[in-house]
């Protein structure tokens, strides 16, 4: 057959096509692009600056009545001294002094997380609609299939996660003393392993699923648990030991985690190993078990 | 004797253990034939598509599509076979030219080979001045077009359509028909298609296996199996009264003739060859006929008779799948 012939031997010949398709489904639709974008500002916007945390802490004590007891001449030096404790316990709490940065680094994770949840939604599409079928009758990988959903949607995820990084910049994000230019490879490199982990986990709830209500449903109950029971809002160190179990399992505390480790602390090294060793492995696994899983599921 | 380009023998798929969606189907369909599928909403037609397209694992049975077992080689048999669907699977979101290429690259084609290609279907089905339109402006004619367009990108030896007209009017209907015979012209295409449209088995398939409930209950040609219910009916009245039974009854090819008043029953093989001849006798013996009808009978009635269901709950089957896809096309829009 002449046809045949023709066709290229490539296992994954049709993994780019398919995740191009996903991608300019995307980057073809004006609105659907601008909500990508305005999305996270507006998030960092409220989140950020409307949960004014450090403002509780450094709330003039000027405003307070003067302690009976001291005299006048001493209370500049009483107001700098509260100002000084009240700036050191933020600092040894957040491990920043400045909360907004604090926060805008936790919405890289939480933008991720909800760019990711897409990747579930579109395969329950394709199966509804019947593309999942055409593809499946045609020469194409399985797991090129369930890669180029996964893939296409790393690339969004990454997409909105720097257009928050530079929203937040622009709005005042302060790097901390440590930061240089090259550690923003780190950081992508966090974020990638979350979104490629997450994505796998989202298809791999989504691949039996024929209705995207149930698929929906079972997103909403998970988001914003997974981000409560993170650090991206709040350090972990105050929370009650039972919700310090479930962050410690959270991939989001760990890529929060080496985040700010890249941009905004003093790195600790040997706890940014543990990010990543913890961030590597969760996408290894998850990815290899979505595929399977897809592999199964793709073939009945 | 010629070459099967598609073998299936007891082929069987259950789903869940307990719903047998296709049960022992064999039959084989020879190069160049248009073989169909003619069956009520249910009967297992897709699913039996689905499992020659090697979308599903058979439970039972062998099948093997341009000489490749589904089973063994599904990545051969993919790549030899077009596949048109029931659904518009084509993405809304793309353009019609960007839905064929994309299909190309699934198949592995060379860009150039494919970009090619695409130019000559869409010329082919007279979609060449909306290609560049989104599929979403499509109506439902443009977009089966488009399908049967994307199902030839490879070139297949075996095109599967799966009811190819589903949910569109007559004059579309008629006109994706031209399109499929041309294409096959074209390309000398074997074809497999399902349908519960009787008109349309009718006037595309050489051979139709009649299915229901996931058998097969009869294999044949559509005259023979139109000739099983016992040939055409031919009614005339003459303008005398005197009686011509006999005389009808003589020509060769009539099998019985009922009388009422000046008017006659008569049911006869091969109705346009039989008919020239009774009117011939009638005249040289002096009647003069004043009334003709011919009927023949439709497949409306075989498939009435060996799947003991009527056409109208298929019909009706079918527009609840209409409604439903098109609520489905409106969620989706939100």
């Amino acid at each position: 057959m002449g046809s045949l012939n023709q066709v290229s031997k490539s296992r994954f010949h049709g993994l780019w096509a398919l995740t191009n398709r996903e991608l300019k489904k995307w980057y073809k639709a004006p609105f659907l692009l601008l909500m990508a974008i305005i999305q996270p500002v507006i998030w960092i916007g409220l989140f950020g600056k409307a949960m004014n945390i450090q403002a509780i802490f450094s709330s003039s004590p000027t405003s307070l009545p003067p302690p009976p007891d001291i005299p006048p001449q001493y209370l500049p030096a009483l107001q700098e001294w509260i100002a000084n404790i009240s700036n050191q316990m933020f600092q040894g709490a957040f491990g920043t002094s400045d909360y907004f940065s604090f926060m805008a680094i936790g919405m890289l994770s939480f933008v991720i997380m909800f760019a990711t949840m897409f990747s579930g939604m579109s395969i329950v599409w394709d199966r509804r609609l019947g593309f999942l079928n055409k593809v499946l009758s045609t020469p194409v990988a399985r797991a090129s299939i369930v890669l180029s959903k996964v893939l296409s949607t790393v690339i969004r995820a990454l997409i909105q996660a720097s257009i928050v990084l530079i929203v937040a910049y622009l709005l005042g994000l302060q790097f901390g003393a440590d930061f240089r230019l090259w550690n923003l490879f780190g950081v992508f490199a966090a974020l990638f392993l979350m979104s490629i982990g997450f994505s796998s986990l989202f298809i791999m709830i989504a691949i039996r699923s024929t209705r995207w209500e149930t698929h929906m449903a079972v997103m909403n109950l998970l988001n914003l648990p997974l981000l409560f029971t993170s650090n991206s809002l709040f350090p972990t160190s105050y929370m009650p030991d039972w919700l310090q179990t479930v962050t410690k399992i959270n991939p989001i505390t760990y890529t929060t985690d080496a985040v700010r480790q890249l941009t905004l602390f003093a790195t600790d090294m040997q706890q940014l190993t543990l990010d990543f060793t913890f961030l590597g492995i969760f996408a290894a696994v998850f990815t290899t078990i979505g595929i399977l899983l897809s592999w199964k599921y793709l073939s009945r | 004797m010629s070459e099967e380009i598609l073998e299936v023998d007891g082929l069987t798929k259950v789903f869940n253990g307990t719903l047998t969606a296709v049960d022992h189907v064999s039959f084989s369909v020879a190069k160049g034939e248009v073989f169909g599928f003619l069956g009520p909403n249910g009967a297992g037609k897709t699913t039996a598509i689905h499992v020659l397209t090697t979308v599903l694992k058979p439970t039972e049975g062998k099948a093997s599509v341009c000489g490749y077992d589904i089973s063994a080689n599904p990545g051969e048999v993919r790549a030899s076979i077009g596949v048109v669907p029931q659904d518009y699977t084509s993405d809304e979101d793309l353009t019609g030219y960007e839905n064929i290429i994309l299909c190309g690259d699934l198949y592995g084609i060379p860009r150039e080979v494919s970009k090619q290609r695409a130019e000559e279907l869409l010329k082919l089905v007279e979609l060449t001045d909306a290609k560049d339109k989104k599929v979403e402006n499509y109506s439902g004619g443009m977009r089966r077009r488009l399908e049967l367009a994307c199902g030839l990108i490879n070139r297949p030896t075996l095109l599967f359509l799966d009811e190819p007209t589903l949910g569109l009017d007559v004059q579309t209907r008629i006109a994706v028909w031209k399109y499929i015979r041309l294409m096959r012209e074209e390309y000398n295409m074997t074809l497999f298609m399902t349908t519960h449209y009787l008109e349309e088995a009718d006037s595309l398939c050489d051979r139709i296996a009649i299915i229901d409930n996931g058998k097969i209950v009869k294999i044949g040609k559509p005259e023979v199996l139109k000739a099983s219910l016992g040939g055409d009916i031919m009614e005339i009245t003459l303008n005398d009264d005197a009686d011509a039974t006999k005389l009808i009854s003589k020509v060769k090819g009539v099998k019985g003739v009922k009388k009422s008043g000046a008017a006659y029953r008569i049911k006869l093989m091969n109705g346009e060859e039989t008919a020239p001849e009774i009117m011939e006798t009638l005249s040289s013996a002096g009647h003069k006929v004043i009334k003709l009808a011919l009927t023949k009978p439709t497949l409306d009635e075989v498939y009435l008779e060996y799947t003991g269901r009527s056409m109208r709950e298929a019909q009706e089957g079918a527009a609840d799948v209409m409604r439903q896809r098109h609520i489905l096309r409106r969620a989706r829009r939100r």
